[in-house]
């Protein structure tokens, strides 16, 4: 939609498409310069915060896994965390691997999602993977088949690819015998050279030369690429315990928008995910996601958030190893979990989603009944950066008439992966050129 | 690709996690069949290219919150053919109808810095408060296997064959050994609807109810059955009090275990 009167234009995306969740965006240009971007998430509110009080602390991992059908694996493991934090419980090492082996399943699944279903239609010029599927049926089937691998992990280790329900605070209900894991290996082995293919496939694409401006925020440890775990890291050289992170970070409430916006206290928005864990741990990626790195031309950063397809893919191809790693090394836990018994305390917990870092805190009583409850997903803390990003984006564009200027600013958004279904717990364009 | 006319196929959305119509994509062995057998006139998660209705068939996800919503589902109902609501936020209101038993204002004022800038209703409904409903798929989520056979019995224009017993019937068919008479764990299998394919009890948990009552219960045995099972006071009432909260059946039972252990 537009509406030009005059000097001014304003372009409008009312149903933000190839997104998960409901929102849209608004531009306004006034003789010739941008002078607002919106990011505006209509989703309407569902109050977990809210209605988490009273709850006990063993119900999290199926409560908080509502919040996103996406990436419910990511709800279910920050909850955890944060719980056995303020309950002072240490994890041992194969149900950790096990976690670690659940969230591959859910990189690899909404990854591959948005590479192929959602994403790279923008790049070809199709309005959906189903139109891109007329012409290229064996791209899309790859995707699907991919796709369905990190699901197959899923169902094997959380019962179902959807809100798993075989997770608990301390670990698993149940932990699945040998020859479970490896019945996934031939799967994965192919999967692997699927994603690879996949990061050749996108790195052909055609970029804009874009650079992504401002602190680039992820979880970093010494030891491996992360997901589970580590200190909150950025470029700009912070470097903190997780359970600091309200001392750096806080979210305000803005009229355009049910998802609470995230800052930096210093107030400089910044960006999370898959550009930001890549900047920041590609030094401990095993040695065959480098090489593809290499072979693409990505290898040691990418700043380009149009890359971040090509970003994901190198995720996808590591979930894939990481997997075939935890199964070569799996033995069965003693104990498919640990017993958590409740204290009272506040804990912080914060793991890598698919979108980026997603923080938990709660405070629980000596019975273990939440008495508060902060969840700040990454969708709401990249919100301020995409509009930042756009600005200047929609500033270079401004030659281009209403519909490809739209076009092109959704699939600028589309960069991030928006999840607004988690954000609110989108995209409607609106380009006022006055 | 035949010419002839498909049937058009639309999905819509409302207050939801996006995971049943998530679904529809996770059918990675299916999806290509089901669009070659229907146009997808409206599927903002899949797709920018929208058609205008009428629609054949129309997939409702999520629940009604705001006033805007009603407008909405009304139009959707206007516009289709056939509705058919998928999920428990739904068919149920879904666990944001948690607010059905509390003062969303002071919900509101918990999550939000400025009350003003939330327009919300005080509750979360399913579309069939609001409108007529042809079918309505339980789940949280919905199961896939189902949701395929309610898509192709619409298209063939039959009724959709989906059982109406309770997971403790699919517990026995997987052949899992009953985990509240073994081993004494609450499980919500004997009032839940099936659908899920029982997978809680084979991984050692009890059933959490995603599915929602099934037809018909005997809430008030069941409760006591729980109480033997260690389950008292608030843990009964939460128990009830998840994804189909707002379910008669569901409701009643909270309700009455309320007060329960108020009265404790």
């Amino acid at each position: 939609m537009t509406h030009s009167k005059g000097a001014s234009r304003t372009l409008s995306v009312a149903s933000l498409a190839r997104v998960e969740g409901e929102g849209s965006m608004h531009v306004v240009v006034r003789d010739g310069i941008v002078r607002d971007v919106e990011l505006r998430i209509f989703e309407p509110p569902r109050f977990f915060e809210a209605f988490l009080r009273g709850r006990s602390y063993t119900e999290l991992p199926d409560i908080t896994a509502r919040i996103c059908g996406i990436c419910p694996v990511a709800y279910q493991m920050s909850a955890c965390q944060a719980i056995e934090n303020a309950c002072g419980v240490r994890i041992d090492d194969q149900v950790r691997a096990l976690r670690r082996m659940l969230y591959c399943g859910e990189w690899i699944e909404s990854h591959t999602l948005h590479i192929y279903l959602l994403h790279a239609p923008d790049f070809l010029g199709y309005e959906s993977a189903i139109d891109l599927a007329r012409d290229h049926r064996d791209i899309v089937e790859r995707g699907l088949k991919l796709k369905k691998v990190g699901n197959d992990i899923l169902n094997v280790l959380g019962g179902r690819a959807i809100h798993p329900v075989n997770v608990r605070v301390g670990g698993f209900y149940k932990a699945p015998p040998v020859a479970e894991l490896r019945a996934l290996t031939e799967r994965l082995s192919w999967a692997r050279d699927a994603a690879i293919a996949t990061a050749r496939w996108v790195a052909g694409f055609e970029f804009p030369d874009v650079t992504l401006q401002g602190d680039l925020v992820a979880l970093r440890n010494d030891r491996e690429y992360p997901i589970l775990e580590g200190r909150i890291a950025s470029t700009s050289g912070l470097d903190i315990a997780v359970a600091d992170f309200p001392d750096h970070f806080t979210e305000e409430h803005v009229a355009h928008s049910t998802a609470l916006q995230g800052h930096a206290r210093s107030g400089d928005p910044y960006t999370l995910g898959p550009l930001a864990r890549y900047n920041l741990n590609f030094d401990v990626l095993p040695p065959l996601v480098k090489q593809v790195a290499a072979d693409v031309g990505v290898a040691g950063s990418c700043r380009n958030p149009f890359q971040s397809i090509i970003v994901r893919a190198l995720e996808v191809v590591f979930a894939c190893d990481e997997a075939l790693r935890i199964i070569a090394g799996y033995e069965p836990p003693g104990k498919p979990h640990a017993e958590i018994p409740a204290r009272s305390g506040t804990g912080h917990g914060c793991t890598e989603a698919p979108r980026g870092s997603l923080y938990h805190r709660y405070t629980i009583d000596s019975d273990g009944i939440i008495r508060d409850a902060v969840i700040v997903p990454p969708t709401s803390q990249n919100q301020p950066s995409i509009e930042r990003s756009l600005r200047q984006f929609v500033q270079d564009r401004l030659h281009l008439e209403d519909g490809e200027l739209t076009r092109q600013c959704e699939q600028a958004i589309r960069n991030y992966d928006p999840c607004i279904s988690c954000a609110t717990h989108f995209l409607d364009l609106t380009v006022d050129r006055g | 690709m035949s010419t002839a006319k498909k049937p058009t196929l639309a999905v819509w959305k409302f207050s939801s996690c996006d995971g049943c119509q998530l679904t529809l994509l996770d059918c990675e062995d299916e999806l290509l069949a089901v669009v070659g057998q229907v146009e997808i006139a409206y599927f903002l998660e899949a797709s920018r290219a929208t058609l205008s209705g009428p629609y054949d068939l129309s997939i409702v996800e999520g629940s009604i919150t705001t006033a805007g919503d009603i407008e909405r589902i009304r139009e959707v109902r206007r516009l289709s053919g056939h509705v058919v609501s998928i999920g428990a936020c739904a068919t149920a209101g879904g666990i944001q109808a948690l607010r059905n038993f509390a003062d969303v204002q002071e919900f509101i004022s918990i999550v939000y810095a400025h009350p003003q800038y939330i327009r919300t209703l005080e509750h979360s409904t399913p579309p069939s408060a609001h409108i007529d409903v042809d079918f309505e798929l339980h789940g949280c989520p919905i199961d896939k296997r189902q949701l395929l056979e309610v898509i192709t019995a619409f298209l063939r224009g039959r009724r959709p064959q989906i059982a109406s017993h309770s997971v403790c019937v699919e517990c026995k068919r997987r052949g899992t050994v009953c985990v509240m008479v073994s081993k004494g764990t609450p499980c919500l299998g004997p009032v839940t609807h099936a659908g899920c394919g029982a997978i809680c009890p084979a991984y050692d948990r009890g059933c959490y109810g995603c599915f929602g009552p099934a037809d018909t219960t005997n809430i008030p045995a069941f409760v006591n059955a729980l109480g033997r099972a260690g389950m008292s006071g608030f843990d009964l009432v939460r128990v009830f009090r998840t994804f189909n909260a707002d379910t008669p059946a569901f409701r009643e039972a909270s309700t009455n275990a309320e007060l329960a252990a108020l009265n404790a």
